[in-house]
């Protein structure tokens, strides 16, 4: 029988013990002594959100294919266990074997997201392995971190040996294999690292000096190892349908957050949306065949016992075998009493026909995201959508029987004006008005529109790199005449308001553009007992502030600066394929309020089309 | 057409929660392809009922759950195919056919459960146990002996004084453990350990500094009147001068 790290008084007094015993159906156990290579896959939050990954259970997939390899899981332990282990000693360890991390090869941490950063040291504190990788020997595992996050890794430089940049099918086999060489040879961790610099997509940050100017902007930039690249290329799977997908995912015991099937369906987006850092970095964009997807949800399926299956992208509508695709799922599991989930659809007659059939049209709501209430606004995000279009798409659903609508915005996009705020609950009474054009008789009682705001961040590799952000009270000031401009509206009554927080905002605006000084802050922050930073219940905005104030670093230096022309960023060493200059010149068109049409409509010349893949080369078969 | 499935439960998995258990069975249906009948609606969903909950730490040998079919499946290869698709902890031992009437359900007929507890070395882990002491067969005698044995019974909203004696219908001391044979079901339910803490009390021992572990033998359902069913595993208690007996939910079967 298989046996825990936790003892049992443990187990029986935290909360949720399922998060630590694994076992769950479709995770992988192997036997230790005959795999060359231990890799404890993280990712630094707790269990019901790291399992609901994908990214996750794609890696885990294909590591775990390789004979050689062992690949197990590990989730940030929830505050009761934390406390648990540090008074009793105990480890962090894997849920497979339940073996201690320390003795792993590889700790490989996901990063999702910028409020999960101090969770990232409490998973190296509990795994007792030395916070900065200037501090750690042969004996303990190598950290490499990956994920949306290390498009800019600087933040975290000094906490971890090496960055993975880009998608992660393309070279973790040339990595293992030359680990495996190392170890062959009796090399050190140096030798491996050394070797590893010298794989694409590879980088391994101590090998690089920054130094700044005076005003606190990098100077110079550059590697110092011989085995280091000047650039390095973000990867990108050139023909999507050819790599491996999880066709048996693990199934938890307890209720995740994505408690279903997931099918990637395609990766990147057309759209080119400016704020939108997925939209550049997945360029570009690749579809998964449609014969295959059918294949996959069936036998996933069927491998999981899951009653729901979702399809994930960033834009499903613009998946061109859509229809054919939804029409089988529905086709093919309804009867069964699965669940079918359309996230992210653009609402026309074809979305409308294909949610009436798979949700109950008077319990659900329909979500637009126009993203900014203005049409010079959305022109100056480069939305590609018109106040027309949304009208039209709320008129027919409303016609449809749907009488609930959510709106997302964001506020403090660059050159926004007062206007463009109140243009927010002008749109939203328009789309209750045209609800209640509908004869009394025809129509289901009151509406509901739902707008949430959230506050834009500027993100590197994004045409809006360069802007400033605001201070705290400046946004709450913003919000604040959003919600007195929705008290103004005729149909008041069936528009509600809500806006997020805008402490969180700052950090992330802070830790998204950030620098290599940052790591101090993070530590102090760890030190002053921030942790589940993206938890509500949890986030201490205070300790941040003192953490910021121990550590000397202003915040303003990182958000309130408008970047010059000429700024050297900290992430400009990372070739994403879209070029720095086309970035700056659609930074230009967005502040003249002009667009740039959608990879499909026709190619701007991003620079994505060297990776020779997907909508790049459509029109050229 | 409705089906009882009987599995076990240990290891790990006495770590996961009854709500748990049931999504887990839900997900090992499809997985197994049993042919499992739903409701209607928007939102179907699978015609399942647990028979009696299992608190977390417990293990068992006799846990319950009762399904509608859509279509007949042959016992052995149900039970056959669902243990393909469960995990180290959880065993099906017994898929039978039960009547379709209402007041045949397992959740309906649930009059008594077994238990087995025995003495820890420690809280820490569940596999070392340790000999009860001499004394404790005589003070389990004068325990049963009692008029009533009132213990404070908590639930989720308020605390309550209960007379847990009649709810016990049978408890002694055996070489594996103390054998715990308690009301269960939705009209009177008794958890095993908290006749094992009013027994500590009693004893005068502090009931936290004294680790046991818990393991469900069985749930067992009242003969039905009137039939002369007779079962191996069947149970005679007297109570109130009157005999009772006690089958095995997996003995009401059609066969």
């Amino acid at each position: 029988m298989r046996k825990l790290a936790l003892n049992d008084e443990i187990l029986l007094k935290i909360e949720k013990p399922a998060r630590y015993i694994g076992n769950e159906v479709n995770s992988v156990m192997k036997d230790p002594s005959k795999v060359d290579i231990r890799f404890a896959m993280c990712f630094p939050d707790v269990y019901e959100i790291g399992m609901s990954h994908l990214g996750i259970q794609i890696l885990y997939d294909m590591f775990n294919r390789r004979e050689d390899v062992w690949c197990e899981r590990v989730y940030s332990p929830w505050f009761d266990l934390d406390q648990e282990m540090r008074k009793e000693n105990i480890p962090l360890f894997a849920l497979e074997s339940q073996d201690p991390i320390k003795e792993f090869d590889f700790l490989g941490i996901t990063i999702q997201y910028e409020m999960c950063y101090t969770n990232i040291l409490q998973i190296l504190d509990l795994s007792e392995i030395p916070l900065y990788s200037r501090d750690r020997d042969d004996s303990v595992p190598i950290v490499i971190g990956g994920g949306p996050c290390v498009t800019n890794p600087e933040p975290l430089a000094d906490f971890f040996d090496l960055f993975y940049i880009g998608e992660g099918e393309t070279v973790y086999g040339e990595l293992f294999d030359a680990y495996k060489e190392n170890q062959r040879n009796g090399g050190s961790r140096r030798e491996f690292l050394e070797k590893a610099a010298e794989i694409e997509g590879i980088y391994v940050p101590a090998f690089y000096d920054v130094t700044y100017k005076e005003d606190g902007t990098i100077a110079s930039f550059a590697p110092m190892n011989p085995h280091a690249k000047a650039r390095i290329q973000k990867q990108v799977v050139r023909e999507l349908t050819d790599t491996c997908y999880p066709q048996a995912p693990v199934v938890p015991f307890i209720k995740v957050t994505q408690d279903r099937v997931v099918l990637e369906i395609q990766r990147g987006c057309i759209r080119g949306c400016r704020f939108c850092q997925a939209g550049m970095l997945y360029r570009p964009t690749r579809e998964r065949d449609v014969e295959i997807l059918k294949q996959y949800a069936y036998r996933m399926l069927r491998s999981t016992g899951h009653e729901e299956i979702s399809l994930s992208s960033l834009s499903s509508s613009d998946y061109s075998q859509l229809k054919e695709l939804v029409t089988f799922l529905i086709h093919e599991f309804k009867e069964e009493g699965i669940n079918i989930c359309l996230p992210s659809l653009r609402i026309d007659a074809f979305s409308l026909e294909v949610m009436g059939k798979v949700q109950d049209v008077r319990k659900s709501s329909l979500t637009f995201a126009p993203e900014a209430g203005s049409q010079r606004m959305r022109d100056v995000i480069n939305k590609g959508l018109t106040e027309e279009m949304i009208l039209s798409g709320a008129g027919q659903a409303f016609e449809g029987g749907w009488n609930k609508v959510k709106l997302y915005f964001m506020l403090g996009l660059p050159t926004e004006t007062e206007e463009d705020m109140k243009e927010i609950p002008r749109l939203a009474d328009k789309i209750a008005r045209r609800y209640y054009e509908i004869p009394k008789d025809k129509r289901n009682g009151k509406c509901q529109i739902t707008t949430s705001t959230s506050f834009f961040i500027p993100k590197p590799f994004t045409p809006f790199q360069w802007a400033k952000m605001y201070t705290n009270d400046e946004y709450i000031a913003r919000a604040a005449i959003v919600k007195h401009e929705f008290s103004e509206q005729l149909n008041r009554k069936s528009l509600k308001y809500h806006w997020h927080d805008a402490e969180v905002t700052v950090l992330e605006g802070v830790f998204a553009r950030g620098d290599r000084k940052l790591s101090d802050v993070i530590l102090e922050a760890y030190r002053l007992g921030c942790l589940f930073d993206s938890w509500t219940e949890s986030f201490d905005n205070e300790k941040w502030m003192k953490a910021f104030e121990n550590t000397g670093i202003d915040i303003g230096f990182y958000n309130l600066r408008e970047r010059d022309v000429h700024e050297i960023f900290p992430w400009d060493f990372i070739d994403i394929g879209v070029t720095k200059d086309f970035l700056y010149q659609e930074w230009q068109k967005a502040l003249q309020g002009e667009t740039t049409p959608n990879c499909r409509m026709s190619c701007s010349g991003c620079g994505a089309s060297r990776y020779k893949g997907g909508v790049c080369i459509e029109s050229k078969n | 057409m409705k089906a009882r499935i009987k599995f076990r439960k240990y290891g790990v998995m006495r770590f996961i929660g009854h709500l748990d258990v049931m999504r887990f069975f839900q997900k090992a249906m499809r997985r197994a392809g049993i042919p499992i009948a739903f409701t209607g609606g928007y939102s179907p969903h699978m015609i399942m009922s647990f028979a009696q909950p299992l608190g977390v730490g417990i293990t068992s040998d006799g846990e319950y759950l009762d399904i509608e079919l859509r279509e007949a499946i042959d016992s052995e290869e149900a039970i056959r195919r669902l243990n393909e698709v469960m995990v180290e902890g959880i065993d099906v031992v017994d898929f039978c056919r039960i009547p379709d009437d209402k007041k045949s359900s397992g959740m309906t007929i649930v009059a008594a459960a077994e238990y087995r507890a025995v003495l820890l070395e420690s809280a820490k882990s569940a596999d070392i146990t340790k000999p009860f002491p001499d004394s404790w067969q005589m003070k389990l005698e004068e325990f049963m002996k009692r008029e009533n044995i009132v213990v404070l019974k908590s639930t989720k909203r308020s605390e309550k004084e209960v007379d847990i004696k009649p709810m016990i219908y049978q408890m002694c001391l055996k070489k594996d453990g103390i054998c715990l044979f308690l009301a269960a079901g939705s009209e009177q339910n008794l958890k095993p350990d908290l006749v094992i803490g009013a027994f500590l009390k009693f004893i005068n021992e502090e009931p936290n500094g004294v680790p046991f572990h818990y393991h469900r033998v069985d749930v067992y359902a009242r003969q039905p009147e009137g039939t002369e069913h007779v079962c191996q595993s069947s149970k005679n208690i007297i109570l109130e001068g009157k005999q009772h007996t006690f089958i095995p939910l997996s003995e009401l079967k059609i066969i």
